[in-house]
């Protein structure tokens, strides 16, 4: 449902300023939301400071540098530093990506870090992700095929390349958590990324469940509350368009129902 | 289902802010100001209905309507009508593009963007400048 405001409980309030470092010579401003489980406080905004001379150049090593030097209680997720394992999403300058691409020199101004949009928060930049895996799980991203084949199952190249700027997806959640139709429906809309898996094993030679994966997509909700914002593909960390690929399911969807009209 | 989705914790949680936080990309602006012009024409179609069955009747609601239309904020409405039906016409356009697929590179979706957006307002003006020179 479209709700432009926030609930009461999750109105942000003004924070904490914590004291800047000793004897630093280049400091870079953090403004970060902060959300405590066990208080009954409402989120708040707290600005840190960061020496950038003892810090790596990337928004994660600034956050890790603040856990490490200035508050341990700053919680977020994080594991690989190069962009390939999607914990680290977040908003950070009104832009939903992943701390450890980001440089911070890539921001002017102070560095503005909120969880990914219109989540539940656990816990500071850690946002409830359960929604957006079952919708992963709701396409199974597996292959269906019939009874196992005594060798491999063989592709061509060029059917091969019909999964490139698909199979690539890290579920980072930047692009579901970027949409506005999203938002407001995140409950009934599969999302941009759960559609581009979709895609991905529609778009697989080897894969024997076209038929039903079209089928199960092909409602208002699930696939057709996209209506191409593309915000989606702009945030993407990995340069994959979802948009593009929702595009092409919509016309898979279509072709399909053509199909089916034109036997009955 | 997991349980993270259904705890009293989980009820609790609070919701990270989304609009208000979000970059104001141009993109996403013109597809608000799509569904906003396309509520506006309803109303719109509503008033031009209106307008042509005062022609059409003539008389008293002739008179009304005419009047409405020649004042100044009767006047607006007409100019923002005119920019509402080809702000959503190019936006049409850029919708069917994109519903093919086309265009929906990095570059290719800011011009369309920026095209509906300077192009809505620019069919507005030379519209309005066609009619003035019309007399």
């Amino acid at each position: 449902m479209v709700e432009f405001t926030l609930p009461k409980n999750s109105v942000i309030g003004e924070g904490k300023v914590w004291p800047k470092p000793e004897g630093a010579a280049n400091l870079r401003e953090f403004k970060i939301y902060r959300y405590n489980p066990d208080s009954d406080a409402n989120p708040r905004i707290d600005t840190f400071y960061v020496d950038t001379d003892d810090c790596g150049p990337m928004v994660l090593d600034g956050i890790i540098w603040i856990k490490n030097k200035v508050d341990p209680t700053l919680t977020f997720r994080r594991s690989c530093r190069e962009g390939i394992c999607g914990s680290c999403s977040m908003n950070i300058d009104g832009v939903n990506t992943l701390a450890c691409t980001k440089g911070m020199d890539e921001i002017e101004g102070p560095i503005k870090l909120y969880p990914l949009p219109h989540m539940g928060v656990v816990k500071d930049l850690v946002p409830d992700l359960t929604i957006f895996y079952e919708q992963h799980a709701a396409i199974e991203p597996w292959l269906h095929a019939g009874a196992d084949p005594e060798k491999e199952r063989l592709q061509s190249p060029q059917d091969r390349a019909k999964l490139d700027g698909l199979y690539e997806c890290i579920l980072c959640a930047c692009c579901s958590t970027a949409c506005p139709s999203y938002w407001w429906n995140s409950d009934r809309f599969l999302g941009p990324a759960a559609l581009l898996q979709a895609h991905r094993w529609v778009q697989d030679s080897r894969d024997e469940a076209t038929e039903e994966r079209l089928g199960y997509v092909d409602d208002t909700f699930r696939l057709y509350r996209c209506h191409t914002i593309m915000n989606c593909s702009k945030v993407c960390p990995k340069g994959l368009s979802p948009a593009k690929a929702i595009a092409e399911l919509k016309n898979r969807a279509i072709a399909r129902q053509e199909g089916l009209s034109a036997r009955s | 289902m997991a349980n993270a989705g259904t705890d009293e914790r989980a009820a609790k949680r609070p919701l990270s802010p989304h609009l208000t936080i979000f970059k104001p990309w141009l993109t996403m602006a013109m597809s608000m100001a799509h569904r906003i012009t396309g509520a506006g024409l309803y109303i719109g179609m509503a008033l031009m209905a209106l307008f042509l069955l005062g022609s059409g009747v003539g008389g008293w609601l002739h008179a009304l309507t005419g009047w409405l239309a020649s004042g100044f904020i009767g006047g607006m409405i007409v100019f923002l009508i005119t920019w509402a039906i080809f702000h959503h016409m190019l936006g049409g356009i850029r919708h069917a593009l994109w519903d093919r697929g086309l265009y929906m590179d990095a570059q290719g979706r800011e011009l369309l963007a920026q095209a509906s957006l300077y192009g809505g307002v620019g069919l507005t003006v030379l519209l309005w400048v066609l009619k003035s020179l019309a007399g």
